[in-house]
Protein backbone atom coordinates (compact mmCIF):
# COMPACT_ATOMS: atom_id res chain seq x y z
CA UNK A 1 0.00 0.00 0.00
CA UNK A 2 1.17 3.49 -0.86
CA UNK A 3 -0.22 6.83 0.35
CA UNK A 4 0.52 10.07 -1.56
CA UNK A 5 -0.73 13.65 -0.99
CA UNK A 6 -1.76 15.70 -4.00
CA UNK A 7 -3.24 19.21 -4.03
CA UNK A 8 -5.90 19.42 -6.71
CA UNK A 9 -5.27 22.32 -9.10
CA UNK A 10 -8.51 22.11 -11.06
CA UNK A 11 -10.41 24.86 -9.26
CA UNK A 12 -9.64 27.60 -6.71
CA UNK A 13 -10.78 25.43 -3.80
CA UNK A 14 -7.39 23.70 -4.09
CA UNK A 15 -8.44 20.59 -2.11
CA UNK A 16 -5.56 18.92 -0.29
CA UNK A 17 -6.28 15.23 -0.62
CA UNK A 18 -4.65 11.83 -0.47
CA UNK A 19 -4.43 8.97 -2.89
CA UNK A 20 -4.07 5.46 -1.53
CA UNK A 21 -2.75 2.88 -3.96
CA UNK A 22 -3.74 -0.50 -2.61
CA UNK A 23 -1.69 -3.65 -3.12
CA UNK A 24 -4.13 -4.89 -5.76
CA UNK A 25 -3.49 -1.56 -7.60
CA UNK A 26 -6.92 -0.18 -6.85
CA UNK A 27 -7.24 3.44 -5.78
CA UNK A 28 -8.86 5.06 -2.82
CA UNK A 29 -8.97 8.81 -2.22
CA UNK A 30 -9.87 11.16 0.57
CA UNK A 31 -10.15 14.92 0.83
CA UNK A 32 -11.36 15.78 -2.66
CA UNK A 33 -14.75 17.47 -2.74
CA UNK A 34 -15.63 16.46 -6.28
CA UNK A 35 -14.77 13.79 -8.82
CA UNK A 36 -12.49 16.07 -10.83
CA UNK A 37 -10.14 15.95 -7.85
CA UNK A 38 -10.17 12.16 -7.76
CA UNK A 39 -9.40 12.05 -11.47
CA UNK A 40 -6.63 14.59 -10.97
CA UNK A 41 -4.96 12.57 -8.20
CA UNK A 42 -5.06 9.33 -10.19
CA UNK A 43 -3.59 11.13 -13.21
CA UNK A 44 -0.85 12.69 -11.08
CA UNK A 45 0.09 9.19 -9.96
CA UNK A 46 -0.06 7.54 -13.37
CA UNK A 47 1.23 10.32 -15.62
CA UNK A 48 0.90 13.97 -14.72
CA UNK A 49 -0.63 16.19 -17.38
CA UNK A 50 -0.95 19.95 -17.71
CA UNK A 51 -2.68 22.39 -20.00
CA UNK A 52 -0.21 24.19 -22.25
CA UNK A 53 -0.61 27.93 -22.61
CA UNK A 54 1.94 30.15 -24.32
CA UNK A 55 2.25 32.68 -27.13
CA UNK A 56 3.36 32.33 -30.75
CA UNK A 57 4.99 35.06 -32.83
CA UNK A 58 2.77 36.93 -35.30
CA UNK A 59 4.18 38.39 -38.51
CA UNK A 60 1.44 40.92 -39.28
CA UNK A 61 -1.01 40.93 -36.37
CA UNK A 62 -2.34 43.83 -34.31
CA UNK A 63 -0.14 42.41 -31.54
CA UNK A 64 3.25 40.78 -31.96
CA UNK A 65 2.15 37.62 -30.13
CA UNK A 66 -0.87 35.33 -30.31
CA UNK A 67 -1.89 33.45 -27.14
CA UNK A 68 -2.47 29.74 -27.78
CA UNK A 69 -3.75 26.87 -25.65
CA UNK A 70 -3.85 23.09 -25.93
CA UNK A 71 -7.30 21.59 -26.56
CA UNK A 72 -6.52 18.93 -23.98
CA UNK A 73 -3.88 18.26 -21.35
CA UNK A 74 -0.35 17.38 -22.44
CA UNK A 75 2.02 14.99 -20.63
CA UNK A 76 4.01 17.15 -18.23
CA UNK A 77 7.35 15.79 -19.44
CA UNK A 78 6.55 16.82 -23.02
CA UNK A 79 5.69 20.43 -22.12
CA UNK A 80 9.09 21.94 -22.84
CA UNK A 81 9.48 20.07 -26.15
CA UNK A 82 6.08 21.39 -27.25
CA UNK A 83 6.99 24.92 -26.15
CA UNK A 84 10.23 24.83 -28.11
CA UNK A 85 8.37 23.68 -31.18
CA UNK A 86 5.93 26.57 -30.81
CA UNK A 87 8.74 29.10 -30.33
CA UNK A 88 10.04 28.24 -33.78
CA UNK A 89 6.61 28.85 -35.35
CA UNK A 90 5.53 32.13 -36.98
CA UNK A 91 1.93 32.94 -37.88
CA UNK A 92 0.07 35.18 -40.28
CA UNK A 93 -3.11 37.14 -39.44
CA UNK A 94 -6.07 37.01 -39.67
CA UNK A 95 -6.72 34.26 -37.13
CA UNK A 96 -9.96 33.29 -35.43
CA UNK A 97 -10.21 31.98 -31.87
CA UNK A 98 -10.31 28.20 -32.03
CA UNK A 99 -8.28 27.93 -35.27
CA UNK A 100 -5.88 25.00 -35.11
CA UNK A 101 -2.34 26.36 -34.98
CA UNK A 102 -0.56 23.00 -34.70
CA UNK A 103 -2.47 19.74 -35.12
CA UNK A 104 -1.35 16.76 -33.02
CA UNK A 105 1.72 18.54 -31.69
CA UNK A 106 4.73 16.20 -31.48
CA UNK A 107 2.38 13.22 -31.75
CA UNK A 108 0.82 13.89 -28.36
CA UNK A 109 -2.68 13.64 -29.82
CA UNK A 110 -3.31 17.21 -28.65
CA UNK A 111 -4.01 20.21 -30.89
CA UNK A 112 -2.76 23.71 -30.19
CA UNK A 113 -5.47 26.29 -30.89
CA UNK A 114 -5.68 30.08 -31.07
CA UNK A 115 -6.95 31.56 -27.79
CA UNK A 116 -8.28 34.78 -29.36
CA UNK A 117 -8.97 36.48 -32.69
CA UNK A 118 -6.07 38.34 -34.27
CA UNK A 119 -6.65 40.89 -37.00
CA UNK A 120 -4.20 42.14 -39.59
CA UNK A 121 -2.24 45.19 -38.49
CA UNK A 122 -3.49 48.18 -40.43
CA UNK B 1 -16.95 70.18 -28.10
CA UNK B 2 -18.97 67.30 -29.51
CA UNK B 3 -22.12 66.44 -27.50
CA UNK B 4 -23.96 63.12 -27.40
CA UNK B 5 -26.99 61.69 -25.63
CA UNK B 6 -26.89 58.06 -24.55
CA UNK B 7 -29.14 55.96 -22.30
CA UNK B 8 -26.43 53.95 -20.58
CA UNK B 9 -22.69 54.67 -20.60
CA UNK B 10 -20.36 51.92 -19.47
CA UNK B 11 -16.85 53.04 -18.58
CA UNK B 12 -14.39 50.21 -19.23
CA UNK B 13 -14.61 47.36 -21.75
CA UNK B 14 -13.32 44.49 -19.59
CA UNK B 15 -15.44 41.51 -18.57
CA UNK B 16 -17.56 43.60 -16.15
CA UNK B 17 -18.34 46.26 -18.75
CA UNK B 18 -19.06 43.75 -21.53
CA UNK B 19 -21.38 41.65 -19.31
CA UNK B 20 -23.26 44.82 -18.35
CA UNK B 21 -23.55 45.96 -21.97
CA UNK B 22 -24.86 42.64 -23.29
CA UNK B 23 -27.35 42.37 -20.41
CA UNK B 24 -28.68 45.90 -21.05
CA UNK B 25 -29.00 45.07 -24.75
CA UNK B 26 -30.84 41.82 -23.97
CA UNK B 27 -33.27 43.83 -21.84
CA UNK B 28 -34.07 45.99 -24.86
CA UNK B 29 -32.04 49.10 -24.10
CA UNK B 30 -30.88 50.53 -27.43
CA UNK B 31 -28.56 53.40 -26.72
CA UNK B 32 -25.74 51.69 -24.83
CA UNK B 33 -22.16 52.86 -25.21
CA UNK B 34 -18.97 51.23 -23.93
CA UNK B 35 -16.02 53.60 -23.56
CA UNK B 36 -12.60 51.91 -23.45
CA UNK B 37 -9.21 53.62 -23.30
CA UNK B 38 -7.32 50.65 -24.79
CA UNK B 39 -7.26 49.76 -28.51
CA UNK B 40 -9.53 46.74 -28.00
CA UNK B 41 -12.15 45.24 -25.70
CA UNK B 42 -11.29 42.59 -23.11
CA UNK B 43 -9.53 44.54 -20.37
CA UNK B 44 -6.89 42.76 -18.32
CA UNK B 45 -8.07 39.37 -19.61
CA UNK B 46 -6.17 39.89 -22.87
CA UNK B 47 -2.85 39.62 -21.07
CA UNK B 48 -3.93 36.60 -18.98
CA UNK B 49 -2.98 33.80 -21.36
CA UNK B 50 -3.17 31.08 -18.69
CA UNK B 51 -6.27 28.94 -18.24
CA UNK B 52 -8.70 28.68 -15.34
CA UNK B 53 -11.28 31.31 -16.29
CA UNK B 54 -14.99 30.62 -16.67
CA UNK B 55 -15.29 27.49 -14.50
CA UNK B 56 -18.60 28.75 -13.12
CA UNK B 57 -20.17 30.54 -16.10
CA UNK B 58 -19.13 28.19 -18.88
CA UNK B 59 -18.12 25.04 -16.91
CA UNK B 60 -14.85 25.13 -18.85
CA UNK B 61 -11.27 26.05 -18.13
CA UNK B 62 -10.80 28.92 -20.54
CA UNK B 63 -7.82 31.22 -20.93
CA UNK B 64 -8.37 34.93 -20.27
CA UNK B 65 -8.45 35.66 -23.99
CA UNK B 66 -10.94 32.88 -24.72
CA UNK B 67 -13.24 34.14 -21.97
CA UNK B 68 -13.00 37.70 -23.30
CA UNK B 69 -13.57 36.57 -26.88
CA UNK B 70 -16.96 35.06 -25.98
CA UNK B 71 -18.15 38.44 -24.71
CA UNK B 72 -16.49 40.42 -27.53
CA UNK B 73 -18.32 38.24 -30.07
CA UNK B 74 -21.62 38.97 -28.30
CA UNK B 75 -20.96 42.72 -28.15
CA UNK B 76 -20.19 42.70 -31.88
CA UNK B 77 -23.13 40.47 -32.83
CA UNK B 78 -25.58 42.68 -30.93
CA UNK B 79 -24.14 45.80 -32.56
CA UNK B 80 -23.45 47.49 -29.23
CA UNK B 81 -21.74 50.85 -29.70
CA UNK B 82 -18.10 50.96 -28.55
CA UNK B 83 -15.62 53.83 -28.48
CA UNK B 84 -12.07 52.48 -28.29
CA UNK B 85 -8.91 54.51 -27.64
CA UNK B 86 -11.16 56.81 -25.63
CA UNK B 87 -10.27 57.92 -22.12
CA UNK B 88 -12.90 59.09 -19.66
CA UNK B 89 -11.55 62.12 -17.82
CA UNK B 90 -14.43 63.08 -15.59
CA UNK B 91 -17.97 62.19 -14.64
CA UNK B 92 -20.42 64.54 -12.94
CA UNK B 93 -23.20 63.83 -10.47
CA UNK B 94 -25.80 64.88 -13.07
CA UNK B 95 -24.43 62.02 -15.21
CA UNK B 96 -22.38 63.78 -17.82
CA UNK B 97 -19.27 61.99 -18.98
CA UNK B 98 -16.27 63.85 -20.37
CA UNK B 99 -14.01 61.75 -22.55
CA UNK B 100 -11.30 62.32 -25.12
CA UNK B 101 -9.98 60.55 -28.20
CA UNK B 102 -8.07 61.46 -31.34
CA UNK B 103 -11.05 61.32 -33.68
CA UNK B 104 -13.69 63.24 -31.72
CA UNK B 105 -11.45 65.38 -29.53
CA UNK B 106 -13.22 66.24 -26.29
CA UNK B 107 -16.64 64.66 -25.89
CA UNK B 108 -19.50 65.55 -23.55
CA UNK B 109 -21.91 62.66 -23.27
CA UNK B 110 -25.12 62.96 -21.27
CA UNK B 111 -26.44 59.69 -19.93
CA UNK B 112 -29.52 58.49 -18.10
CA UNK B 113 -27.34 56.04 -16.15
CA UNK B 114 -23.64 55.20 -15.86
CA UNK B 115 -21.89 51.94 -14.97
CA UNK B 116 -18.33 52.24 -13.69
CA UNK B 117 -16.29 49.23 -14.83
CA UNK B 118 -12.71 50.53 -14.77
CA UNK B 119 -11.23 47.46 -13.09
CA UNK B 120 -8.30 47.53 -10.70
CA UNK B 121 -4.63 48.33 -10.81
CA UNK B 122 -1.58 46.93 -9.12
CA UNK B 123 0.02 48.32 -6.02
CA UNK B 124 3.44 49.67 -6.86
CA UNK B 125 6.75 50.15 -5.11
CA UNK B 126 5.56 53.48 -3.72
CA UNK B 127 2.96 51.55 -1.71
CA UNK B 128 5.46 49.02 -0.33
CA UNK B 129 8.46 50.49 1.33
CA UNK B 130 11.82 49.28 -0.03
CA UNK B 131 15.17 51.02 0.48
CA UNK B 132 17.72 51.67 -2.23
CA UNK B 133 18.19 53.67 -5.40
CA UNK B 134 15.57 53.71 -8.14
CA UNK B 135 17.22 51.57 -10.83
CA UNK B 136 15.47 50.21 -13.91
CA UNK B 137 14.33 46.61 -13.64
CA UNK B 138 11.64 46.94 -10.95
CA UNK B 139 8.30 45.95 -12.47
CA UNK B 140 4.83 45.05 -11.32
CA UNK B 141 3.84 41.47 -12.21
CA UNK B 142 1.11 42.81 -14.49
CA UNK B 143 3.59 44.91 -16.46
CA UNK B 144 5.82 41.86 -16.98
CA UNK B 145 2.70 39.93 -18.03
CA UNK B 146 1.89 42.52 -20.68
CA UNK B 147 5.50 42.74 -21.97
CA UNK B 148 5.88 38.98 -22.37
CA UNK B 149 2.37 37.94 -23.42
CA UNK B 150 1.27 40.79 -25.64
CA UNK B 151 4.28 42.74 -26.74
CA UNK B 152 6.55 39.74 -27.02
CA UNK B 153 9.74 40.78 -25.27
CA UNK B 154 11.56 39.60 -22.17
CA UNK B 155 12.36 42.36 -19.68
CA UNK B 156 15.29 40.54 -17.97
CA UNK B 157 17.22 37.33 -17.33
CA UNK B 158 17.03 36.61 -13.63
CA UNK B 159 14.12 37.61 -11.42
CA UNK B 160 13.23 37.83 -7.76
CA UNK B 161 9.51 38.07 -6.99
CA UNK B 162 8.28 40.08 -4.01
CA UNK B 163 4.85 39.05 -2.76
CA UNK B 164 2.96 35.83 -3.34
CA UNK B 165 -0.22 37.17 -4.93
CA UNK B 166 -1.72 35.12 -7.74
CA UNK B 167 -0.42 37.27 -10.59
CA UNK B 168 3.12 36.95 -9.23
CA UNK B 169 2.79 33.16 -8.98
CA UNK B 170 1.43 32.91 -12.50
CA UNK B 171 4.27 35.08 -13.75
CA UNK B 172 6.83 32.90 -11.92
CA UNK B 173 5.75 30.02 -14.15
CA UNK B 174 5.45 32.15 -17.26
CA UNK B 175 8.94 33.62 -16.85
CA UNK B 176 10.40 30.16 -16.23
CA UNK B 177 8.80 28.81 -19.42
CA UNK B 178 10.22 31.80 -21.32
CA UNK B 179 13.74 31.17 -20.04
CA UNK B 180 13.93 33.84 -17.32
CA UNK B 181 15.44 32.30 -14.19
CA UNK B 182 13.18 32.86 -11.18
CA UNK B 183 15.40 32.81 -8.09
CA UNK B 184 12.53 32.68 -5.62
CA UNK B 185 9.37 34.27 -4.27
CA UNK B 186 9.62 36.31 -1.07
CA UNK B 187 6.55 36.93 1.07
CA UNK B 188 6.61 39.10 4.19
CA UNK B 189 3.51 37.45 5.68
CA UNK B 190 3.65 34.02 7.27
CA UNK B 191 1.05 32.65 4.88
CA UNK B 192 0.94 32.75 1.09
CA UNK B 193 -1.17 35.44 -0.61
CA UNK B 194 -2.30 33.43 -3.62
CA UNK B 195 -4.38 30.32 -4.10
CA UNK B 196 -2.88 26.95 -3.15
CA UNK B 197 -3.47 25.64 -6.68
CA UNK B 198 -1.18 28.36 -8.01
CA UNK B 199 1.55 27.54 -5.45
CA UNK B 200 1.24 23.95 -6.68
CA UNK B 201 1.14 24.40 -10.44
CA UNK B 202 3.26 27.55 -10.77
CA UNK B 203 5.97 27.10 -8.13
CA UNK B 204 6.14 23.43 -7.05
CA UNK B 205 5.89 22.15 -10.64
CA UNK B 206 9.06 24.09 -11.51
CA UNK B 207 10.95 23.81 -8.23
CA UNK B 208 10.63 27.52 -7.42
CA UNK B 209 11.01 28.20 -3.70
CA UNK B 210 8.49 30.27 -1.74
CA UNK B 211 10.15 31.99 1.24
CA UNK B 212 7.56 33.03 3.82
CA UNK B 213 8.16 35.68 6.52
CA UNK B 214 10.92 37.07 4.30
CA UNK B 215 11.14 40.37 2.47
CA UNK B 216 13.40 42.47 0.29
CA UNK B 217 15.15 45.05 2.45
CA UNK B 218 17.29 46.69 -0.24
CA UNK B 219 17.49 46.89 -3.99
CA UNK B 220 21.06 47.24 -5.33
CA UNK B 221 22.22 48.86 -8.57
CA UNK B 222 22.27 52.39 -9.95
CA UNK B 223 21.15 52.32 -13.56
CA UNK B 224 19.86 48.76 -13.60
CA UNK B 225 18.96 46.33 -10.79
CA UNK B 226 22.06 44.26 -9.90
CA UNK B 227 20.71 42.39 -6.90
CA UNK B 228 18.61 42.52 -3.77
CA UNK B 229 19.10 41.90 -0.07
CA UNK B 230 16.45 39.73 1.53
CA UNK B 231 15.87 39.21 5.25
CA UNK B 232 13.60 37.10 7.36
CA UNK B 233 11.17 39.08 9.48
CA UNK B 234 9.86 38.58 13.00
CA UNK B 235 6.23 38.55 14.13
CA UNK B 236 6.08 42.35 13.95
CA UNK B 237 7.52 42.20 10.41
CA UNK B 238 10.86 43.74 11.38
CA UNK B 239 13.92 42.26 9.65
CA UNK B 240 15.79 39.80 11.88
CA UNK B 241 19.45 40.70 12.19
CA UNK B 242 21.89 38.20 10.73
CA UNK B 243 19.36 36.60 8.39
CA UNK B 244 20.12 38.90 5.43
CA UNK B 245 21.30 37.42 2.17
CA UNK B 246 22.39 39.00 -1.11
CA UNK B 247 20.86 37.69 -4.35
CA UNK B 248 22.08 38.64 -7.77
CA UNK B 249 19.27 39.46 -10.23
CA UNK B 250 18.37 42.00 -12.92
CA UNK B 251 14.62 42.08 -12.26
CA UNK B 252 12.46 42.65 -9.20
CA UNK B 253 8.86 41.70 -9.83
CA UNK B 254 6.25 43.09 -7.44
CA UNK B 255 3.11 41.10 -6.73
CA UNK B 256 1.81 42.95 -3.75
CA UNK B 257 -1.88 43.20 -4.44
CA UNK B 258 -4.49 45.02 -6.44
CA UNK B 259 -6.58 48.08 -5.66
CA UNK B 260 -9.77 49.24 -7.40
CA UNK B 261 -9.22 52.04 -9.92
CA UNK B 262 -11.26 54.88 -8.47
CA UNK B 263 -9.90 58.26 -9.55
CA UNK B 264 -13.15 59.04 -11.40
CA UNK B 265 -15.30 57.85 -8.50
CA UNK B 266 -13.34 59.90 -5.94
CA UNK B 267 -13.48 63.08 -7.99
CA UNK B 268 -17.25 62.99 -8.29
CA UNK B 269 -17.60 62.32 -4.57
CA UNK B 270 -18.79 58.72 -4.61
CA UNK B 271 -18.61 57.22 -1.14
CA UNK B 272 -15.85 54.59 -0.91
CA UNK B 273 -15.49 51.64 1.47
CA UNK B 274 -12.25 51.59 3.46
CA UNK B 275 -12.08 47.78 3.30
CA UNK B 276 -12.82 47.14 -0.38
CA UNK B 277 -11.26 50.47 -1.51
CA UNK B 278 -14.11 50.66 -4.01
CA UNK B 279 -17.50 52.39 -4.03
CA UNK B 280 -20.06 51.39 -1.42
CA UNK B 281 -22.80 49.67 -3.44
CA UNK B 282 -26.35 48.56 -2.78
CA UNK B 283 -28.38 45.52 -3.87
CA UNK B 284 -28.33 46.72 -7.49
CA UNK B 285 -24.64 47.70 -7.43
CA UNK B 286 -25.71 51.36 -7.29
CA UNK B 287 -23.18 53.74 -5.71
CA UNK B 288 -23.98 56.66 -3.41
CA UNK B 289 -24.88 58.74 -6.49
CA UNK B 290 -28.31 57.66 -7.81
CA UNK B 291 -28.04 56.36 -11.37
CA UNK B 292 -24.30 55.68 -11.12
CA UNK B 293 -23.62 51.96 -10.77
CA UNK B 294 -20.37 50.00 -10.45
CA UNK B 295 -19.36 46.47 -11.46
CA UNK B 296 -16.35 44.19 -11.40
CA UNK B 297 -12.99 44.91 -9.88
CA UNK B 298 -13.65 48.62 -9.56
CA UNK B 299 -15.95 47.65 -6.66
CA UNK B 300 -13.63 45.17 -4.93
CA UNK B 301 -11.01 42.75 -6.12
CA UNK B 302 -13.05 39.67 -7.04
CA UNK B 303 -10.67 36.84 -7.77
CA UNK B 304 -12.94 35.00 -10.15
CA UNK B 305 -13.82 36.62 -13.43
CA UNK B 306 -17.17 34.79 -13.27
CA UNK B 307 -18.11 36.93 -10.27
CA UNK B 308 -16.94 40.02 -12.13
CA UNK B 309 -19.32 39.23 -14.99
CA UNK B 310 -22.15 38.47 -12.55
CA UNK B 311 -21.84 41.91 -10.97
CA UNK B 312 -21.95 43.43 -14.46
CA UNK B 313 -25.30 41.74 -15.02
CA UNK B 314 -26.65 42.91 -11.66
CA UNK B 315 -25.56 46.51 -12.35
CA UNK B 316 -27.13 46.47 -15.83
CA UNK B 317 -30.45 45.21 -14.47
CA UNK B 318 -30.34 47.91 -11.81
CA UNK B 319 -29.52 50.59 -14.37
CA UNK B 320 -32.50 49.45 -16.49
CA UNK B 321 -34.84 49.81 -13.51
CA UNK B 322 -33.37 53.21 -12.72
CA UNK B 323 -33.89 54.38 -16.31
CA UNK B 324 -37.46 53.00 -16.35
CA UNK B 325 -38.22 54.68 -13.02
CA UNK B 326 -39.00 51.41 -11.25
CA UNK B 327 -36.15 51.56 -8.74
CA UNK B 328 -37.11 52.74 -5.26
CA UNK B 329 -34.76 55.62 -4.38
CA UNK B 330 -36.42 56.91 -1.24
CA UNK B 331 -36.76 54.16 1.36
CA UNK B 332 -33.97 54.03 3.92
CA UNK B 333 -31.21 51.50 3.47
CA UNK B 334 -30.60 48.55 5.75
CA UNK B 335 -26.87 48.35 6.27
CA UNK B 336 -25.09 45.03 5.76
CA UNK B 337 -22.15 44.67 8.14
CA UNK B 338 -19.09 42.44 8.46
CA UNK B 339 -19.15 40.51 11.73
CA UNK B 340 -16.93 37.75 13.10
CA UNK B 341 -14.21 36.60 10.68
CA UNK B 342 -15.67 38.55 7.76
CA UNK B 343 -13.68 41.31 6.06
CA UNK B 344 -14.82 42.50 2.63
CA UNK B 345 -18.58 42.27 2.10
CA UNK B 346 -20.64 43.31 -0.92
CA UNK B 347 -23.24 44.82 -1.10
CA UNK B 348 -22.76 47.04 1.92
CA UNK B 349 -26.41 48.12 2.04
CA UNK B 350 -29.78 47.05 0.68
CA UNK B 351 -33.23 48.52 0.18
CA UNK B 352 -35.77 45.85 1.03
CA UNK B 353 -38.26 47.31 -1.43
CA UNK B 354 -35.79 46.72 -4.30
CA UNK B 355 -34.98 43.09 -3.53
CA UNK B 356 -35.91 40.57 -6.19
CA UNK B 357 -36.58 36.95 -5.39
CA UNK B 358 -32.86 36.45 -4.79
CA UNK B 359 -29.86 38.47 -3.69
CA UNK B 360 -26.15 37.74 -4.18
CA UNK B 361 -23.57 38.48 -1.50
CA UNK B 362 -19.78 38.33 -1.92
CA UNK B 363 -17.43 38.21 1.04
CA UNK B 364 -13.96 37.31 2.24
CA UNK B 365 -12.89 35.85 5.58
CA UNK B 366 -10.13 37.30 7.71
CA UNK B 367 -8.67 33.97 8.76
CA UNK B 368 -8.39 30.50 7.33
CA UNK B 369 -10.45 27.85 9.10
CA UNK B 370 -12.18 24.50 8.58
CA UNK B 371 -15.81 23.39 9.03
CA UNK B 372 -17.44 26.81 9.13
CA UNK B 373 -20.96 28.13 8.86
CA UNK B 374 -22.05 31.54 7.63
CA UNK B 375 -24.71 33.19 9.76
CA UNK B 376 -26.80 36.28 9.16
CA UNK B 377 -27.88 38.12 12.25
CA UNK B 378 -30.42 40.91 12.67
CA UNK B 379 -32.45 42.16 15.64
CA UNK B 380 -32.74 38.98 17.71
CA UNK B 381 -32.58 36.53 14.83
CA UNK B 382 -29.77 34.27 13.69
CA UNK B 383 -30.13 32.36 10.43
CA UNK B 384 -27.64 30.00 8.82
CA UNK B 385 -26.81 31.08 5.26
CA UNK B 386 -24.28 28.47 4.23
CA UNK B 387 -21.78 25.79 5.26
CA UNK B 388 -18.14 25.59 4.21
CA UNK B 389 -15.67 22.76 4.64
CA UNK B 390 -12.81 25.28 4.31
CA UNK B 391 -12.55 29.08 4.18
CA UNK B 392 -9.43 31.05 3.19
CA UNK B 393 -8.79 34.78 2.79
CA UNK B 394 -7.59 34.52 -0.86
CA UNK B 395 -10.83 32.84 -1.89
CA UNK B 396 -13.90 35.01 -2.25
CA UNK B 397 -17.16 33.45 -1.07
CA UNK B 398 -20.37 33.88 -3.02
CA UNK B 399 -23.78 33.11 -1.58
CA UNK B 400 -27.27 33.70 -2.88
CA UNK B 401 -30.14 34.22 -0.48
CA UNK B 402 -33.54 33.19 -1.80
CA UNK B 403 -37.03 34.61 -1.41
CA UNK B 404 -37.74 32.71 1.80
CA UNK B 405 -34.65 34.03 3.56
CA UNK B 406 -35.03 37.57 2.24
CA UNK B 407 -38.68 37.76 3.36
CA UNK B 408 -37.55 37.34 6.98
CA UNK B 409 -35.43 40.51 6.98
CA UNK B 410 -36.88 43.34 9.06
CA UNK B 411 -35.77 46.97 8.88
CA UNK B 412 -32.86 46.24 11.21
CA UNK B 413 -29.25 46.18 10.05
CA UNK B 414 -27.86 42.79 9.03
CA UNK B 415 -24.57 41.32 10.13
CA UNK B 416 -22.70 38.37 8.56
CA UNK B 417 -20.57 36.08 10.76
CA UNK B 418 -18.35 33.19 9.71
CA UNK B 419 -18.34 30.86 12.69
CA UNK B 420 -17.11 27.41 13.58
CA UNK B 421 -19.73 24.72 13.13
CA UNK B 422 -20.57 23.40 16.56
C1 LIG C 1 -2.25 42.67 -13.96
C2 LIG C 1 -3.49 41.92 -13.58
C3 LIG C 1 -3.55 40.54 -13.78
C4 LIG C 1 -4.67 39.81 -13.41
N1 LIG C 1 -4.67 38.45 -13.56
C5 LIG C 1 -5.79 37.76 -13.21
C6 LIG C 1 -5.84 36.35 -13.37
O1 LIG C 1 -4.86 35.75 -13.78
N2 LIG C 1 -6.97 35.68 -13.06
C7 LIG C 1 -8.08 36.34 -12.57
O2 LIG C 1 -9.12 35.70 -12.34
N3 LIG C 1 -8.05 37.66 -12.39
C8 LIG C 1 -6.93 38.37 -12.69
N4 LIG C 1 -6.88 39.71 -12.47
C9 LIG C 1 -8.06 40.33 -11.93
C10 LIG C 1 -8.86 40.80 -13.14
O3 LIG C 1 -8.77 42.19 -13.13
C11 LIG C 1 -10.29 40.32 -13.16
O4 LIG C 1 -10.38 38.92 -13.18
C12 LIG C 1 -11.10 40.88 -14.33
O5 LIG C 1 -10.37 40.97 -15.51
C13 LIG C 1 -11.64 42.19 -13.92
O6 LIG C 1 -12.55 42.66 -14.88
P1 LIG C 1 -13.03 44.14 -14.91
O7 LIG C 1 -13.91 44.26 -16.10
O8 LIG C 1 -13.56 44.53 -13.60
O9 LIG C 1 -11.69 45.01 -15.10
P2 LIG C 1 -10.58 45.05 -16.30
O10 LIG C 1 -10.45 43.77 -16.99
O11 LIG C 1 -9.37 45.63 -15.67
O12 LIG C 1 -11.20 46.10 -17.28
C14 LIG C 1 -11.29 47.48 -17.00
C15 LIG C 1 -11.21 48.24 -18.29
O13 LIG C 1 -11.50 49.60 -18.05
C16 LIG C 1 -10.66 50.40 -18.83
N5 LIG C 1 -10.57 51.72 -18.20
C17 LIG C 1 -10.11 52.03 -16.96
N6 LIG C 1 -10.19 53.35 -16.73
C18 LIG C 1 -10.71 53.90 -17.85
C19 LIG C 1 -11.02 55.25 -18.23
N7 LIG C 1 -10.83 56.27 -17.40
N8 LIG C 1 -11.54 55.45 -19.46
C20 LIG C 1 -11.76 54.42 -20.32
N9 LIG C 1 -11.49 53.14 -20.00
C21 LIG C 1 -10.96 52.88 -18.79
C22 LIG C 1 -9.36 49.65 -18.84
O14 LIG C 1 -8.56 50.00 -19.95
C23 LIG C 1 -9.83 48.21 -18.92
O15 LIG C 1 -9.92 47.72 -20.22
C24 LIG C 1 -5.78 40.47 -12.84
C25 LIG C 1 -5.72 41.85 -12.65
C26 LIG C 1 -4.60 42.59 -12.98
C27 LIG C 1 -4.56 44.08 -12.75
S1 LIG D 1 -11.44 18.35 -5.91
FE1 LIG D 1 -13.03 19.45 -7.01
S2 LIG D 1 -13.55 21.12 -5.58
FE2 LIG D 1 -11.57 20.32 -4.88
S3 LIG D 1 -10.03 21.61 -5.94
FE3 LIG D 1 -10.39 19.82 -7.23
S4 LIG D 1 -11.94 20.48 -8.70
FE4 LIG D 1 -11.99 21.93 -7.00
Amino acid sequence: MEKISYTCIVCPKSCKGELIVKDNNEFETSGYICKRGIEYAINEYRSPKRMLTTTVKMLNGTFSNLPVVSDNEVDKDKLFACLNYLYSTKLEAPIKEGDIIVANILNTGVNIIAARDMKIKS
Amino acid sequence: MKKLNIDLIIIGGGPAGMAAATQANDNGLEKVLIIERDCELGGILQQCIHDGFGLISFKERLTGGQYAQRYINQVEAKGIQVKLNTMVLEITSDKKVYAVNEEDGLLEISAKAIILAMGCRERTRAQVFINGARPAGVFTAGAVQRYINMEGFLPGKKAVILGSGDIGLIMARRMTLEGIKVEGVYEIMKTEGGLTRNIEQCLNDYGIVLNLSTTITKIHGNKRVEGVTVSQVDASMKPIEGTDRYIECDMVVLSVGLIPENELSKNVGIELDSLTKGPIVDENMMTSIPGVFAAGNVVAVFDLVDYVSQTGVIAAKGAMKYINGTLDLTNTYISVNSGENVSVLIPQKIRKSNLDNKQDFFLRVREENEKMKLETEWSDKLVQAGKFSMVKPPEMIHITLGEKELAQFTDEDICFHMRKES
